[in-house]
């Protein structure tokens, strides 16, 4: 274990900083300069090179680059251009709307696929599960951007039961998590479905059975255990696709996480903000999956990346 | 079998998408460009069956020629994402060593960004347009077809008929072609199946944000977007570009299901 652990371990080093590179290049690459946005196009010359020395986008790129590395191992993100505020510090008030947010959409998810994935489990082939079926096929096609003004619609606008957008109390989050829960749980109940008709084949299934146990003890103490495994895979490879779905869900509802922050940034060409979000997230992105891989091995040690 | 209808249902649904796109300019009833202000935001008329936009734009002939863009998109996308891919993945995975441990870094760099985030950032980047968007969703787009074809060759490399055209004295460019590539056929076309349900859904997000082709060109995303000041007054704008990506991507994503049925076994 101490070994694949330093195995994964040195392949996320380079992982996350050629990441970490990428963003630099990718946000030095935008065009448009941000102190003609910052000061209208009308300022005098003198002036856009005064502030383009103080903010340093007069140095060469890669002296750029040595001080966007030097102060980002001291966990200095920079000054945002607009807002006169550090970069970290902004993300940082943002973060829990973000993560409010996925949290409400992931137990969403739960709560809409699990009945789905068992009533489909219990016959295969039967009307629940051609309906359990039809219904991850089409939640995997709903587009979030459509989704979400469809359920404005009819919630907020003919029905008047949520708030139209913003963030504020539990009715608030409502329709921005199920918006982003329908994707998740249509994997999920997918997952969960083929899991568990997979467990119930098993011999030891059977053997709880012949046992004389309950059915409902077979399923839950015996089957969903082992079907577990790869729901909580799923939920984690799946918190990726979460965060990218922020960046809409977000800017559909108004709801100010870093989903809405990194689009206004880019927007508004807030590079150090960009450069801000963009990092967050991709490293969040990257340690969860390297610790979906590390407890994976951990409760399956057959599990094997042959590295 | 229900997943052979599936798969018959997902193939007409997108041969009639097909018809839709290149018939655009014969189907469509008006100029999808030809604005009529005295007749905006109409909801439904003999003239303009799915209405009209702020503009007085008819609706069903943007959404015909909105088909044009994204599966013009779609197939780009996936067409240039799967020889990158391929060629990647082939080297990687035939060569190994560090040709491997390179290449695959790279892969995880790139797949250290949740997909939609890095094709905004370049789309930012190259300014908007169909060519970027293209550009912007290739550049993320060929790590899966990569890492596919790498598996696969690393898995059949070994097999015997691979290793006796090898030792006949095959060169890599002929045993790759001729031998390894065509046992990757059917999983690179479910691939390419999904690819192209996930490139439709990727280029209405970036016209969602704007980023996506330039107005006044007619796209499914950039509609859906337009038609987001109107929920209140006409929710008409939203819902038929809306269903017209979904039942697309629906289409593909039965195709995908039924085919990987198909040559992989129940997939369950």
């Amino acid at each position: 274990m101490k070994r694949y652990l330093f195995h994964r371990l040195l392949l996320l080093l380079p992982t996350l900083f050629g990441a970490l590179s990428l963003v630099f290049l990718l946000v030095h690459l935008i065009p448009g300069d941000p102190v003609e946005v910052m000061l209208g196009e009308t300022a005098s010359g003198a002036d856009k090179q005064e502030l383009r020395r103080a903010l340093g986008l007069d140095q060469p790129l890669a002296t750029q680059y040595r001080a966007f590395l030097t102060k980002l191992a001291a966990g200095d993100l920079g000054r945002s251009l607009f807002e006169q505020e550090n970069v970290s510090a902004i993300i940082g008030q943002r973060l829990p709307a973000t993560l409010e947010l996925a949290l409400c959409a992931m137990i969403a998810a739960l709560f809409i696929s699990f009945p789905l994935a068992f009533l489909a489990a219990r016959r295969p082939g039967g009307i629940a599960d051609r309906l359990a079926l039809l219904f991850s096929l089409l939640g995997l096609s709903l587009p979030n951007f459509w989704m979400g003004p469809l359920l404005m619609i009819l919630f907020s606008i003919q029905l008047g039961w949520t708030p139209v957008s913003g963030r504020g109390g539990f009715l608030h989050v409502i329709l921005p998590a199920l918006t982003l829960a329908l994707g998740m749980a249509a994997i999920l109940t997918r997952i969960l479905r083929a899991s568990l008709i997979q467990v119930a084949r098993a011999e030891f299934v059977q053997a709880a059975r012949a046992k004389g146990l309950s059915e409902k003890s077979v399923w839950f103490k015996h089957m969903l255990r082992n079907a577990l495994l790869s729901v909580v895979t799923i939920m984690s490879l799946q918190f990726g696709a979460l965060l990218a779905g922020s960046l809409i869900t977000e800017t559909v509802f108004s709801w100010p996480g870093i989903g809405r922050l990194t689009i206004q940034a880019i927007q508004t060409r807030d590079y150090p903000l960009v450069q801000g979000c963009v990092l967050v997230i991709a490293v969040a992105y990257v340690l969860v999956n390297f610790f979906t891989d590390i407890f994976y091995k951990l409760i399956d040690p057959r599990v094997s990346y042959g590295e | 079998m229900a997943s052979k209808a599936w798969l018959r249902g997902g193939a007409l649904i997108l041969l009639l998408l097909l018809f839709a796109a290149l018939g655009a300019p014969i189907i469509a009833p008006h100029d999808p460009l030809r604005q009529n202000l005295a007749n905006d935001l109409v909801a439904f008329s003999a003239d303009h069956p799915l209405g009209t936009d702020k503009l007085g734009r008819d609706i069903l002939s943007r959404t015909l020629y909105g088909a044009r863009i994204s599966l013009l998109v779609g197939f780009a996308t996936v067409a240039i994402s799967l020889v990158i891919g391929l060629v990647i993945g082939s080297l990687a995975g035939y060569f190994g060593g560090w040709i491997d441990l390179l290449l695959m870094r790279l892969v995880d760099i790139l797949l250290a960004f949740p997909g939609i985030l890095l094709a905004i950032a370049f789309t930012a980047v190259l300014g908007p347009g169909l060519n970027h968007v293209v550009l912007a969703l290739c550049l993320i787009g060929w790590t899966g077809y990569a890492r596919l074809v790498r598996g696969e060759i690393i898995a059949l490399r070994e097999r015997e008929f691979v290793q006796a055209a090898r030792a006949l004295g095959g060169r890599p460019r002929r045993v790759i072609f001729r031998h390894l590539l065509p046992n990757l056929l059917a999983p690179l076309a479910i691939q390419a199946t999904f690819g192209l349900a996930a490139a439709i859904i990727a280029e209405g997000s970036l016209s969602f944000l704007g980023l996506g082709v330039e107005p006044p060109t007619p796209s499914w995303g950039s509609m859906l977007n337009d038609g987001r000041q109107f929920l209140l007054v006409a929710p008409h704008l939203t819902t038929y570009p809306g269903l017209a990506i979904m039942i697309s991507v629906f289409a593909l994503n039965l195709v995908g299901d039924g085919l990987q049925d198909r040559f992989q076994g129940r997939s369950l």
